[in-house]
C-alpha cells in the first residue's frame, strides 16, 4: 500500500522555485490500477519519481506497505526499489551493451540470485514475453515493442509489488502500444499494483482510477469513472 | 562473483563498442612509452656501466700487493664468472745502452675481460695516433714477445722486431698498443708501458720479496653474479686487498655516470605526467558516457556499493590489460628501435631486466586507478533519478577530483626518481603548476568573456564555446599544458644538460699531464716551452702523505664499512698548497683563507671525500708525509668540477705550510695532435717527468657522453607519442558534445566550413593556453631542477614561449581537425534522433 501525505517538492530554476508537488496526499491500495495524467509540467511524474523512491520530497510523509520510507538512506532505498518496485519507461533504458536475456537478468545479479536460478527465470520471463528468439539480440537490433516488452520483463522479474510505468507507449506506435497496454495490465490482474503516467487519455481511462494532476496538485480522484475536465487537456 | 562476471561482460561489450578505444590507446601508449624508456634506460643502464667497465677491463677488480690466495679465482669460476689476471709493476727497461722507467704489465689469457685492447703493427714515428692503422688484439702477447706503447716506441725509437730487456729477460717487440682498457690516469701509471705474457714473467727474475708489485684479478659476467660475487669477496677480503667496480672507479667518471642516471629518471617521469594526463581525461568521458547505464542500474535497485565493485573490476581488468599491452609495446618498439639505432648506439645493448616490465603494469594499473576512482565514486552516486531528468549527472568534480590520482603520481615521482630530492623538486614543480594553471585558467576564461564581444565569427564562436565548457577547457588545457610541460622541460633541461657536459669538456680541454717535475727542472722547463713558442702552463706544487689521525684520533680502513671510505684512508693522499682557489672549485662549507695571512695551518678539503671519510670543517687532521707528522684543522670543504679535467687535488692549505716538505710539481695543457713531437722532445730532454696522454681517456669519456645524448633523444621520441595520446585523448572526450552540436547548428543552417572554422578557433584557443601554461610551467621547473638538483646553471630560454604557445595552438588545431572529422561528417538527422 502506498500512502502519500502532504508530499511536496520543489524545484529551483535559477533564482526561481517551482512547486512541482505541492501538499500531495495520495493513497493508493496494494493491487490497484491508477492512471495519472495531467499536462506538461502539473508533477506527474516527479509523483511518479517520489513513489518510485527515484526523487526525495522536500516535505511531507511517504509510507510504503506499512513502513515510513521519506528518509531513507540511499543503499535502503536501493533495496526497497530492487524488491518492490518495478520501472517501465518512455525510453526503455536498456543497457545498450547488454543482450535482452542479460538485461533482464540484471536486477537478479543486483539482488545476488545463484546463476542456476537466474537462469531459469530468465528463460521463464523470454518465454513469457515471447522473446525466446531475441534472447541474444542487443536493444539496437529490437523493434520497438520488443525493446519494451524487455524493459517489462525486466521490471518484474523480481515480482515487485508495484509497477510504475512512464508514457509506456509514448514511443511506440498505436498498434504495438496496445500490446503493450494487455501485457501491463495482465501484469496487474495477476495481482501487481499499477500506475501508469500518461498523456494520452484513451490510455489513461483504461485504468479503474483516474488521477489528474495541474501544478503540482492533485485536482480529482476517480473510480471507474470518465476523466473530468479532459476538454482543457491537450 | 555475479558482479565480477557483469563487469568482466560489459567490459568486453565497452571494448567491442569502441567505448574504451580511447581510454586503452592512452594507456597502452603512455605505459609503451613508460616502458619502452623503462626497457631501453634500463639497457642503456647496464651497457652505461659496462662501458664504464671497459675502462676498468673487467666488471670488477681485486687489487692486491701479494698474491691472492687462490679461493677468489675458484670462487669466481664456480660462479660462472670469467676471470682473467694481471701483474703490475714498475721496472726499468733497456735498449742498449738506455733505460727507462716503465710500467710492466703481465696478463693472462682473456684480458681484458671488458673493454678493446687495440694494437698496430705500423711503428712509423710522428704518426698521430688517431691515423695510425689499429686493430682489436684478440689475443694477449706470445711468449718471448712484448707489446710496447707510444711513449715506450718513442723513447726507444722502437721499430717491430726490435729487442728489448726487462729484468733477466729479452722481448721482441711485436706490436704498439693504441688504446688499453684498464689504462687509468691515476698519478700511478705514468710511466711507458710494456705488456708481457705472465709465462715470461718468472725469468724475468723481478718478482722478489720486496717488489712494489700490484697483483689483480679481473672477473666480469653477469651484474646479478658478480654483484654476487662482490658480496662474497667483501667479506674474504685481507689486509692490502680491495675491490673496485665501475662505481669505485674515477671520480670524473662516477659523476657522469650518476648524472645519466638521475637524467633517464627524469625522462621516465615525463612520461609518467603523460600517462596521468591521458588517463584522467579518457576517464572523464568514460564517466560520462555510462552516466545513464548507472542510473538504469541504480533505479533497478542496485546498491553504491555493488556500483562501485562493478566498475572498479571493469577498471582494474582495463588497466591490467592495457598495461600489459602497453609494455608489449614498449618491449617490441624499444627492440625495433634498438634495431634502428644500432649504428648509433655504439655499444651492443644488453638485453633489459623484467623489472621495466613490472613496473609498467603496476605503475599503469595503479595510475589508471589513482585517476578512474574519483570518478568512479561519483558515478556509483550517480542519482536513479537521472532516468526521468537527464541533466543530472555526477557532482561536479573539478581539480580536486584528481587529489587521488595525483597523490598516486607523487609516490611514482619518488620512486622513479629514485632520489627524494630530484623527486620532490619535480613534485614541487608540478604541484605549483597545476595550482597556478587553474587559478590562470580561470582567470583568463573570464577575460576571454570580456574580449569575446569584440571578436569576429569563428574566433567568437571558439571562446563562447571555451567559456561554455569552462571547466572542462581549463581541465584539458592544464592536462595538455603538463603534457606539453614536461615535452618542453625535457628539451629544456636536455640542452642544458648538454651544454654543460659540452662545456665541460671544451675541445681545448687539458689532454696532457705533466707529472714529477723536480723544483729545479721548473727554470728549463720553462725556457723549453718558450723556445717553442708556448707558455709553461701553470704547475701545481704536490707533496704525497697518508691521513694517519682525525681529531688526535688514529684512523684504520677497518673502521669504515664504506669501501670507497676504506680505499680513501689507505692510499697516499695529493696534498697541494695555493693561496688562490681554482676556478673550476667552489666553496660549500667554511671560508678560504684570504690571501694575505698565508701561512696558517689550515685545510681546504674536496666536499666528497669529506663526506666518505666523515670529515667536518673544525676537524684537525694529521698526515704522515715521508715520515715527518704535519696537521692543519680543515677550514673549507670545496665542490670540484672532476669533469673539467684539470689539475685537482683533494687537500689544498695555504702557501707557507708544506714548503718544508719534499714536493714535485704536475700540471696539465691541452698539445693538438699535429705537436705530438713535443711530448717526445720532452721525454728526450727530461727523461724523469712522466708525460701522461690523457686524450685516450678523453676519447673514451667523450664517446660514452655522446651515447647518452643518442639515448635520451631517442627515448624523448617516445614521450612526443604519449603527449599526443594526451591530445587524442582530450580531443575525443568532447566529441560527444561536439556531435550533438554539430546536428544542432547544420539543422540551424550552419556549413560544415562554418562549423570546422568555428572549432579549429576553439582548437587553437585551447592549444595556445596550453602552449602557454607549459612555457611557463617547464621554465620554472628546468630552473628548479637544473639549478637544485643536477647543479648546473640555468639560463632562462625565451624561445620556449615562442615555441610553447605556437606548438600547442598548432598541434592541438590540427589534430583538433582531424580529431572532430566524424563529428562534422554525421548527419544531424542521426544525430538528432539519438538525443
Amino acid at each position: 500500500m502506498i500512502l502519500l501525505t502532504d508530499i511536496s517538492r520543489v524545484f529551483h530554476m535559477g533564482d526561481q522555485g517551482v512547486r512541482a508537488l505541492d501538499g500531495v496526499d495520495l493513497e493508493i491500495d496494494t493491487g490497484e490500477y491508477v492512471s495519472i495524467m495531467g499536462p506538461s509540467g502539473s508533477g506527474k511524474s516527479t509523483l511518479l519519481n517520489v513513489i518510485g523512491l527515484l526523487d526525495q520530497p522536500d516535505g511531507g510523509r511517504y509510507e510504503l506497505d506499512g513502513k515510513d520510507v521519506t528518509d531513507l538512506s540511499e543503499i535502503e532505498k536501493a533495496r526497497v526499489r530492487r524488491e518492490k518496485i518495478g520501472f517501465v519507461f518512455q525510453s526503455f533504458h536498456l543497457v545498450p551493451r547488454l543482450t535482452a536475456a542479460e538485461n533482464i537478468e540484471l536486477p537478479l545479479i543486483l539482488e545476488g540470485i545463484p546463476p542456476a536460478e537466474r537462469k531459469s527465470r530468465v528463460d521463464e520471463a523470454l518465454r513469457g514475453f515471447n522473446l525466446q528468439d531475441r534472447a541474444a539480440h542487443r536493444p539496437s537490433e529490437l523493434s520497438g515493442g520488443q525493446r519494451q516488452r524487455v524493459a517489462i520483463a525486466r521490471a518484474t522479474i523480481l515480482r515487485p509489488t508495484a509497477l510504475l510505468a512512464d508514457e509506456p507507449t509514448g514511443n511506440l506506435d498505436h498498434r504495438i502500444g496496445a500490446e503493450v497496454m494487455v501485457l501491463l495490465e495482465g501484469l496487474h490482474e495477476a495481482g501487481t499494483t499499477l500506475i501508469v503516467v500518461t498523456h494520452d487519455r484513451e490510455l489513461g481511462a483504461r485504468a479503474q482510477r483516474h488521477i489528474a494532476m495541474l501544478d503540482g496538485k492533485i485536482v480529482s480522484d476517480e473510480r471507474q469513472g470518465k476523466f473530468p475536465g479532459g476538454n482543457s487537456l491537450a | 562473483m555475479n558482479i565480477l562476471k557483469l563487469s568482466l561482460r560489459m567490459l568486453a561489450r565497452d571494448w567491442r563498442a569502441g567505448e574504451l578505444r580511447v581510454l586503452v590507446f592512452a594507456l597502452v601508449i603512455a605505459v609503451g612509452g613508460m616502458t619502452t624508456v623503462g626497457f631501453f634506460a634500463d639497457r642503456v643502464q647496464v651497457a652505461l656501466s659496462r662501458q664504464g667497465n671497459q675502462l676498468l677491463g673487467a666488471d670488477l677488480i681485486i687489487f692486491s700487493d701479494h698474491p691472492l690466495a687462490p679461493h677468489y679465482a675458484e670462487e669466481a669460476k664456480r660462479r660462472g664468472l670469467s676471470i682473467s689476471t694481471a701483474i703490475k709493476f714498475p721496472s726499468m727497461t733497456a735498449k742498449g745502452e738506455e733505460s727507462l722507467l716503465t710500467e710492466i704489465k703481465a696478463v693472462t689469457e682473456g684480458y681484458p675481460l671488458r673493454g678493446e685492447l687495440r694494437i698496430s703493427e705500423d711503428f712509423s714515428n710522428g704518426t698521430p695516433p688517431a691515423e695510425r692503422v689499429t686493430h682489436i688484439a684478440n689475443r694477449i702477447p706470445s711468449p718471448g714477445t712484448a707489446w710496447v706503447d707510444e711513449k715506450l716506441m718513442i723513447g726507444f725509437s722502437l721499430k717491430r722486431g726490435d729487442r728489448i730487456e726487462v729484468g733477466s729477460s729479452r722481448f721482441a717487440v711485436d706490436a704498439l698498443i693504441t688504446q688499453e682498457p684498464d689504462y687509468s690516469i691515476g698519478f700511478l701509471n705514468l710511466r711507458p708501458r710494456v705488456l708481457i705474457n705472465e709465462a715470461d714473467l718468472a725469468a724475468t727474475g723481478l718478482i722478489q720479496q720486496g717488489s712494489r708489485i700490484g697483483y689483480r684479478l679481473l672477473v666480469s659476467g653477469d651484474s646479478g653474479d658478480v654483484e654476487e660475487f662482490r658480496k662474497w669477496a667483501e667479506q674474504r677480503l685481507m689486509l692490502g686487498e680491495k675491490i673496485e667496480g665501475i662505481r669505485d672507479a674515477r671520480p670524473e667518471i662516477r659523476s657522469a655516470l650518476e648524472r645519466a642516471e638521475k637524467f633517464l629518471s627524469l625522462t621516465a617521469l615525463a612520461s609518467v605526467v603523460l600517462a596521468a594526463a591521458a588517463a584522467a581525461l579518457a576517464v572523464r568521458r568514460f564517466t560520462q558516457r555510462h552516466l545513464d547505464g548507472c542510473a538504469v542500474m541504480r533505479c533497478l535497485g542496485a546498491s553504491q556499493d555493488a556500483m562501485l565493485r562493478l566498475y572498479l573490476y571493469h577498471f582494474l581488468t582495463l588497466g591490467f590489460v592495457a598495461s600489459s599491452l602497453g609494455c608489449l609495446l614498449g618491449f617490441v618498439a624499444q627492440q625495433v628501435l634498438t634495431y634502428w639505432l644500432s649504428g648509433l648506439v655504439e655499444a651492443e645493448l644488453p638485453w633489459p631486466t623484467v623489472w621495466p616490465g613490472v613496473h609498467g603494469v603496476l605503475t599503469g594499473t595503479v595510475l589508471l586507478l589513482g585517476f578512474a576512482l574519483p570518478p568512479l565514486l561519483g558515478l556509483r552516486s550517480v542519482p536513479a533519478l537521472r532516468v526521468m531528468r537527464r541533466d543530472i549527472g555526477m557532482p561536479p568534480q573539478g581539480l580536486a577530483g584528481y587529489g587521488l590520482g595525483l597523490g598516486v603520481l607523487a609516490l611514482l615521482f619518488l620512486w622513479k626518481a629514485g632520489d627524494l630530492r630530484l623527486g620532490a623538486s619535480v613534485i614541487g614543480g608540478f604541484i605549483v603548476a597545476i595550482a597556478v594553471f587553474g587559478v590562470l585558467g580561470f582567470l583568463l576564461m573570464r577575460m576571454l568573456a570580456h574580449i569575446r564581444n569584440q571578436a569576429g565569427g569563428a574566433w567568437r564562436y571558439g571562446l563562447a564555446s571555451i567559456r561554455r565548457r569552462a571547466a572542462a577547457s581549463v581541465l584539458q588545457a592544464v592536462a595538455l599544458g603538463l603534457g606539453l610541460m614536461a615535452l618542453l622541460a625535457l628539451t629544456l633541461i636536455r640542452d642544458d644538460l648538454l651544454r654543460n657536459w659540452q662545456t665541460s669538456l671544451p675541445p681545448d680541454a687539458p689532454n696532457h699531464f705533466l707529472v714529477n717535475i723536480q723544483e729545479d727542472q721548473l727554470e728549463s722547463l720553462t725556457a723549453f716551452f718558450k723556445e717553442r713558442g708556448m707558455q709553461l702552463p701553470k704547475v701545481f706544487p704536490m707533496v704525497r702523505g697518508r691521513l694517519t689521525e682525525i681529531n688526535g684520533k688514529a684512523i684504520a680502513s677497518e673502521n669504515y664499512a664504506d669501501i670507497r671510505a676504506k680505499r680513501l684512508v689507505e692510499r697516499e693522499f695529493n696534498l697541494s698548497w695555493a693561496s688562490e682557489m681554482q676556478s673550476d672549485n667552489q666553496i660549500v662549507k667554511g671560508r678560504w683563507w684570504k690571501p694575505e695571512d698565508p701561512g696558517e695551518e689550515e685545510i681546504s678539503l674536496e666536499e666528497d671525500i669529506a663526506k666518505t671519510i666523515g670529515i667536518h670543517v673544525g676537524d684537525t687532521l694529521t698526515y704522515d708525509i715521508a715520515g715527518s707528522v704535519f696537521s692543519a684543522k680543515v677550514t673549507s670543504l670545496r665542490k670540484v668540477n672532476w669533469d673539467s679535467f684539470r689539475v685537482n687535488f683533494f687537500v689544498v692549505t695555504p702557501p707557507g705550510v708544506l714548503e718544508q716538505y719534499p714536493a714535485s710539481y704536475v700540471t696539465s695543457f691541452y698539445l693538438p695532435s699535429t705537436h705530438v713531437e713535443l711530448t717526445n722532445q720532452l721525454v728526450k730532454e727530461f727523461p724523469n717527468l712522466l708525460v701522461l696522454d690523457v686524450a685516450a681517456i678523453l676519447t673514451q669519456v667523450q664517446r660514452m657522453i655522446e651515447q647518452v645524448t643518442k639515448a635520451v633523444e631517442f627515448v624523448f621520441l617516445f614521450t612526443l607519442l604519449a603527449g599526443v595520446a594526451v591530445l587524442y585523448a582530450a580531443i575525443v572526450s568532447t566529441q560527444d558534445e561536439r556531435i550533438q552540436e554539430a546536428a544542432i547548428f547544420r539543422t540551424l543552417g550552419a556549413r560544415r566550413k562554418q562549423l570546422a572554422r568555428a572549432w579549429a578557433a576553439e582548437f587553437a584557443i585551447l592549444g595556445g593556453l596550453a602552449g602557454f601554461f607549459a612555457a611557463a610551467g617547464a621554465s620554472a621547473l628546468g630552473y628548479v631542477v637544473a639549478e637544485y638538483a643536477l647543479n648546473l646553471t640555468y639560463t632562462f630560454n625565451s624561445w620556449i614561449w615562442l615555441i610553447g604557445i605556437g606548438a600547442g595552438a598548432a598541434g592541438v588545431t590540427l589534430a583538433g581537425l582531424l580529431g572532430t572529422r566524424a563529428a562534422l561528417s554525421t548527419p544531424p538527422l542521426m544525430t538528432l534522433r539519438r538525443i
